[in-house]
């Protein structure tokens, strides 16, 4: 977490990413071009709004967009290798080794009429070829230990578990084949607050273990700020701000994440939601400038005309704000506060 | 798996033996409500053959008497129930000395045979069909194809049957028009009667399964649809596994599930819908039996025939009842 930038190397990279749903009344730009890093070993979170396109940029990574979604441009890189256009038998020996997914809805992710053993087998078998039955079993009854389930749910259905455990069956799935990458798409979020805490410890446990890169989708800013080192935060398919996770739980810049976090409840007092003021404009068809203008409570006539780019105004913290703006000697000025102080 | 126990196979027992009950009083109810009796009936056709009867009051009074028409209701209705648990349905009044269980009997195979090989093949082409329709890797080229064959599916089984009859028996000679296996051919297990037997089966087979299996096709692929969107479709994807095992062991696994219910609930329709089709091919099944019983107001073979045939439906959704929870391990009839 304390390690420098510089000597971390990414294991994916997302360029300008964009993912469309076709709709009679034209495109919904569910994901409109988004640009990060997933370094190695790191957990980055991607937190937003429901309906914000957490999930399709998820899918969109995993090359799992189905009709009437599409890819509509951009860049996913692998260590190195583009995954965009590459074949589909291609990409079925690349997913779960590579990419492995602990799914939205733990609740129905199992198949209803495959034991579970059977569920984790068919991914091992599919990848490493068929195995001796005895050495599959052990792997398959240590994957369950790890995630801190009994032996016995080695030979049971999905309805006969709680939904926590479910959760941790799916856990145990991704971390099956050592991936290199796992994104939990809201792998907390149907479960109570008792079955959170196991499932997110377990999680916790699970890539301290393995060490793995991760990437972490939810809504939840309590959980994120204690389970990722670094945040993105998404507004209708755009990532308006990303930073360690203390940077922006300290000093969020974008006018959203401000609103964000500031929507946290507190114990000690009651405060107004003000996250809720302003609409969400139509994603068929986005303003243009920027895309939080008309929920934005600093609205400039600049936001009105041109999309701000991303602008470093600390290292790791990328913010895309008119606000913000780099003076000539590199040094960051608030424009707004710039403004009133003078 | 096979979480069946003895208490749920008593109680689904106890359904079983309770439907065929009803059945049987319903059978035995209608005759005496509706309009004529078998006695006139057969003193009809009696007349009919000879021209006059003489006596026929007498006759008919010794009949009553001999059958026990006299008796109070009550006593009739005990009486036959003692008949059905014997299985005995007394004669046939239309081939008067042949009993009834003899002309069942002649037919019941034939009738099983016919209908569980025609179900099977419409169950699972209809299915087979219906999975390929909703399945994303099939070629379109198929899926164009399948919904022109089931254009059968909107016309009733009899007009398939004569076009059937039209196109293959009489245009192309290829299968024999009538019949269930060659005349003159005495029934044996030797190659040449079951291949006489499978050629004669074929075309009333086909006009079974050619208007059901598109009901199976509809329901199969609106099924596939609803699990194709199920979370664990997304995750079977996500897992890189074979597309034709996710295909089978995901999809079709757990679509097949509904269709197996309706099969149970649509048996009763099936069996019914034979019956034309049978008489159509002078096939010697439970479908001509009951059919030329009607025509002859034989009252007997029309109950004995019925009652098998509820019998035979009940038989087998029991069937289906009991091994559904090895298919679907959700269902489970254990009490833990």
């Amino acid at each position: 977490m304390t390690e420098s930038k510089e000597a971390r190397h990414p294991v994916l990279k997302v360029r300008d990413l964009k993912v469309y749903y076709e709709t009679p009344k034209g495109d919904v730009l569910a994901v409109d071009g988004i640009n990060f890093d997933l370094y190695e070993g790191e957990t980055l979170g991607l937190v937003g709004e429901s309906g914000c396109g957490k999930s399709t940029a998820a899918m969109g990574i995993l090359q799992l967009v189905v009709p009437p979604g599409r890819i509509a441009g951009g860049e996913v890189l692998l260590e190195g290798h583009s995954l965009l256009g590459l074949p589909e038998n291609m990409l079925r020996s690349i997913r779960w080794i590579k990419l492995a997914l602990i799914p939205q809805g733990a609740m129905n992710s199992l198949n209803p009429t495959m034991k579970v053993c059977d569920q984790i087998k068919d991914v091992i078998i599919a990848h490493e070829g068929k195995r001796a039955r005895k050495d599959i079993r052990q792997r398959i009854l240590k994957l369950l230990a790890t995630v801190g389930l009994p032996g016995r749910v080695y030979d049971m259905y999905p309805h006969e578990l709680s939904g926590g455990m479910k959760q941790r069956v799916c856990i145990a799935m991704a971390i099956a084949l050592n991936p290199t990458i796992i994104i939990a798409d809201e792998a907390t979020s149907a479960l109570d607050v008792v079955v959170q805490r196991i499932v997110a410890q377990t999680l916790l446990k699970v890539k301290q273990a393995l060490g793995v890169s991760m990437i972490m989708i939810g809504h939840d800013m309590g959980l994120m700020a204690q389970m990722v080192d670094r945040i993105a935060v998404m507004y209708a398919g755009k990532i308006v701000e990303i930073a360690p996770v203390a940077d922006l739980f300290a000093n969020p810049r974008h006018p959203y994440s401000q609103l964000l976090i500031e929507s946290i409840p507190s114990l000690k007092e009651r405060k107004p939601l003000k996250i809720t003021e302003g609409i969400t404009h139509d994603p068929r068809n986005p303003p243009p400038g920027c895309i939080f203008q008309l929920r934005c409570p600093f609205v400039m006539d600049k936001c009105r005309v041109v999309a701000p780019p991303g602008l470093e105004v600390k290292p790791g913290q990328i913010v895309a704000c008119h606000l913000y703006q780099e003076n000539k000697d590199g040094s960051m000025v608030n424009v707004a506060n710039a403004a009133g102080n003078t | 798996m096979g979480g069946i126990t003895f208490g749920y196979l008593a109680r689904r027992l106890t359904v079983f033996f309770l439907t065929i009950w009803i059945s049987a009083t319903l059978i035995w109810l209608i005759p005496r409500v509706a309009p004529g009796d078998p006695i006139s009936a057969m003193v009809a056709r009696m007349t009919r053959q000879a021209g006059y009867v003489e006596n026929s009051d007498v006759i008919i009074e010794g009949w009553k008497a001999r059958f026990g028409l006299n008796d109070p209701l009550p006593v009739q209705y005990l009486r036959y129930l003692g008949n059905i648990i014997r299985l005995d349905f007394g004669y046939s009044l239309a081939f008067f000395p042949t009993p009834v269980n003899e002309i069942i009997g002649r037919a019941l195979p034939w009738t099983v045979g016919l209908l569980l090989v025609a179900i099977t093949i419409t169950f699972l082409l209809g299915n087979f069909l219906g999975a390929l329709l909703a399945w994303r890797q099939t070629p379109r080229l198929i899926k164009y194809i399948i919904p022109l064959g089931m254009i059968f599916t909107s016309i009733p089984s009899i007009l398939a049957a004569l076009f059937l009859i039209y196109v293959f028996a009489y245009m192309l000679d290829w299968f024999p028009m009538i019949g269930s296996y060659a005349r003159g051919m005495q029934p044996a297990f030797n190659m040449e009667f079951i291949a006489s037997v499978i050629k004669h089966g074929t075309l009333p087979a086909l006009s079974i399964v050619l208007v059901s299996f598109g009901y199976w096709t509809l329901g199969m692929r609106g099924m596939m649809v609803t699990v194709e969107g199920e979370d664990y479709m997304h995750l079977a994807r996500a897992k890189g596994l074979n597309p034709f095992y996710v295909l089978y062991r995901y999809m079709v696994r757990n679509a097949i599930l509904p269709q197996v219910t309706a099969l149970a609930i649509t048996l009763g329709t099936l069996v019914s819908g034979q019956v034309l089709v049978e008489y159509i091919f002078s096939y010697q099944g439970m479908g001509t039996v009951i059919f030329t019983a009607i025509r002859n107001q034989d009252y007997t073979v029309i109950q004995g025939a019925s009652f098998f045939v509820i019998v035979l439906t009940a038989l087998s959704v029991l069937i289906i009842d009991l091994i559904y929870p090895m298919i679907d391990p959700r269902i489970t009839y254990e009490r833990k």
